[in-house]
């Protein structure tokens, strides 16, 4: 399969095979008039198989969010068509509105106004915890 | 602006103060009758309580302060559905330093980032409940002239029970502690707690379920009630509520240097007999609760004698 090179654009490399669509839509990329490239399973000798997303314009991107989803991912950015930098992800310290808490006796339960926001209490075990009522939040991959 | 609404946001060294401020208090309360007038505390009580919402009223009119507030969310604009926000929002217009319970977890939270003026949590659900812990804390402060090289046991309902969760992470960083867990498997100590908190700073621990046994190892024994208010269902409460009584009986292997501690109210958990024993303490640490929290407030308010 041939997908064009960028010349101006975000190439997210190494993205767990299966999750590219999950981050396609998180990201909100339907929305964009530029071209976006959805590459499914593609051979990789890291990781056996992997996703990858070309979006054919530069936009801004909330890594803390594709950091919690998915921090094996390589951000790319295009410049010209040369590679002009290259971000690794990793865990973010905290995570806002992205994950619910489960717990029926937080005050995120009746006050749902307030902001979800979940800080990383274990990075081994990528446990995050309701900085509310300390619930532990569901892990990304479940 | 200076809150305390989790016991870990406070460093040793600062609970060392507020209990040598403690102390102060207890041996020249004169001295400190005057520090806060003109200084109006609120009392915001979501939840039902007896001793801290009048222990936190007692010490600041200790301290020469007044008091404003309510003891039950159906006396407040809380029951026309006002949020949390914008209640202490509002309190916070007429009092200078905010003492509150709430039955959801991370309310005092919550209310810290709105109200403009200290908020100190008066307990949260069955998730922290740190002027207790202080009390706690200055309670063994008294009786062993350190927080260091104790053996604790803790007795109940483990699981609900926020004044074991918070005192179990203070404690934990003192020298020298080793706990004993003694519940109802159904009621002990959450996970995180494990693994969070005694596993990770490599605290010796053990989880039994037998009071006798652990009694001659025991320290200070913190008795707790099976909080009939944290269970969704009757039947479950019904059937743990009664299994562990203590009694003159079971004291009989106990150290005589044993302090015990109850967070109270107590429902049968303690026989009345025990009360006569010299180290049934639970009564003392009442008294405590009051200089503590006088401590307390004069800290967050920045005043002094």
């Amino acid at each position: 399969m041939i997908i064009g090179q960028i010349k101006d654009g975000i190439v997210l490399d190494h993205i767990t095979a299966g999750r590219g669509m999950e981050i396609y839509k998180i990201l909100g990329l339907e929305k964009l008039d530029c071209s976006v490239a959805m590459i499914k399973n593609a051979e990789s000798p890291k990781m056996g198989k992997k996703d990858i997303i070309k979006v054919g314009q530069v936009i801004d991107l909330d890594f803390d969010i594709l950091g919690y989803i998915d921090p094996g991912i390589t951000v790319n950015i295009i410049h010209n068509g040369e590679l002009s930098k290259r971000e690794h992800l990793t865990l973010p310290e905290r995570v806002r509105d992205i994950i619910k808490c489960k717990n029926p006796r937080c005050i995120t339960s009746t006050e749902q106004e307030l902001v979800q926001e979940f800080r990383l209490t274990d990075p081994e075990k990528k446990i995050y915890r309701c900085i509310y009522c300390e619930h532990e939040a569901p892990k990304a991959e479940e | 602006m200076n809150n305390l609404i989790d016991i870990m946001e406070m460093s040793t060294e600062e609970i060392q103060e507020l209990i040598d401020k403690a102390l102060d208090i207890i041996d020249n309360p004169q001295k400190y009758s005057d520090v806060c007038r003109g200084k109006i505390l609120a009392t915001l009580f979501f939840e039902p309580s007896t001793r801290t919402r009048l222990s936190f009223e007692s010490a600041m009119y200790g301290l020469g302060g007044n008091v404003i507030g309510f003891s039950d969310s159906k006396s407040s604009s809380t029951s026309k559905g006002e949020s949390v926000s914008d209640t202490v929002r509002t309190v916070g217009c007429y009092a200078d330093i905010i003492a509150m319970r709430h039955p959801k977890e991370g309310a005092p939270l919550v209310a810290s980032r709105s109200a403009g003026v200290p908020v100190i949590n008066a307990g949260d659900g069955g998730h922290n409940h740190p002027t207790q812990t202080l009390t706690d804390l200055l309670t063994i402060y008294r009786e062993k002239g350190t927080l260091e090289n104790l053996t604790v046991g803790f007795c109940g309902d483990l699981k609900f029970g926020r004044t074991v969760h918070s005192l179990i992470s203070a404690m934990s960083r003192y020298k020298g502690i080793r706990f004993i867990l003694i519940s109802p498997e159904e009621l002990q100590v959450p996970r995180y707690i494990i693994t969070d908190i005694l596993e990770k700073n490599n605290i010796p621990y053990e989880e039994v379920t037998s009071l006798e046994d652990s009694m001659p190892k025991l320290d200070i024994l913190y008795m707790t009630r099976v909080q009939r208010e944290r269970f969704f269902n009757e039947a479950d409460y019904m059937r743990l509520k009664d299994t562990y009584i203590l009694t003159p009986d079971k004291l009989r292997n106990a150290k005589e240097s044993l302090s015990i501690l109850h967070p109270l109210p107590r429902v049968n958990e303690i026989s009345v007999a025990v009360d006569k024993d010299p180290r049934a303490i639970y009564f003392k640490q009442v008294a405590n609760g009051k200089y503590i929290r006088m401590a307390l407030i004069m800290k967050l308010l920045e005043v002094n004698a």
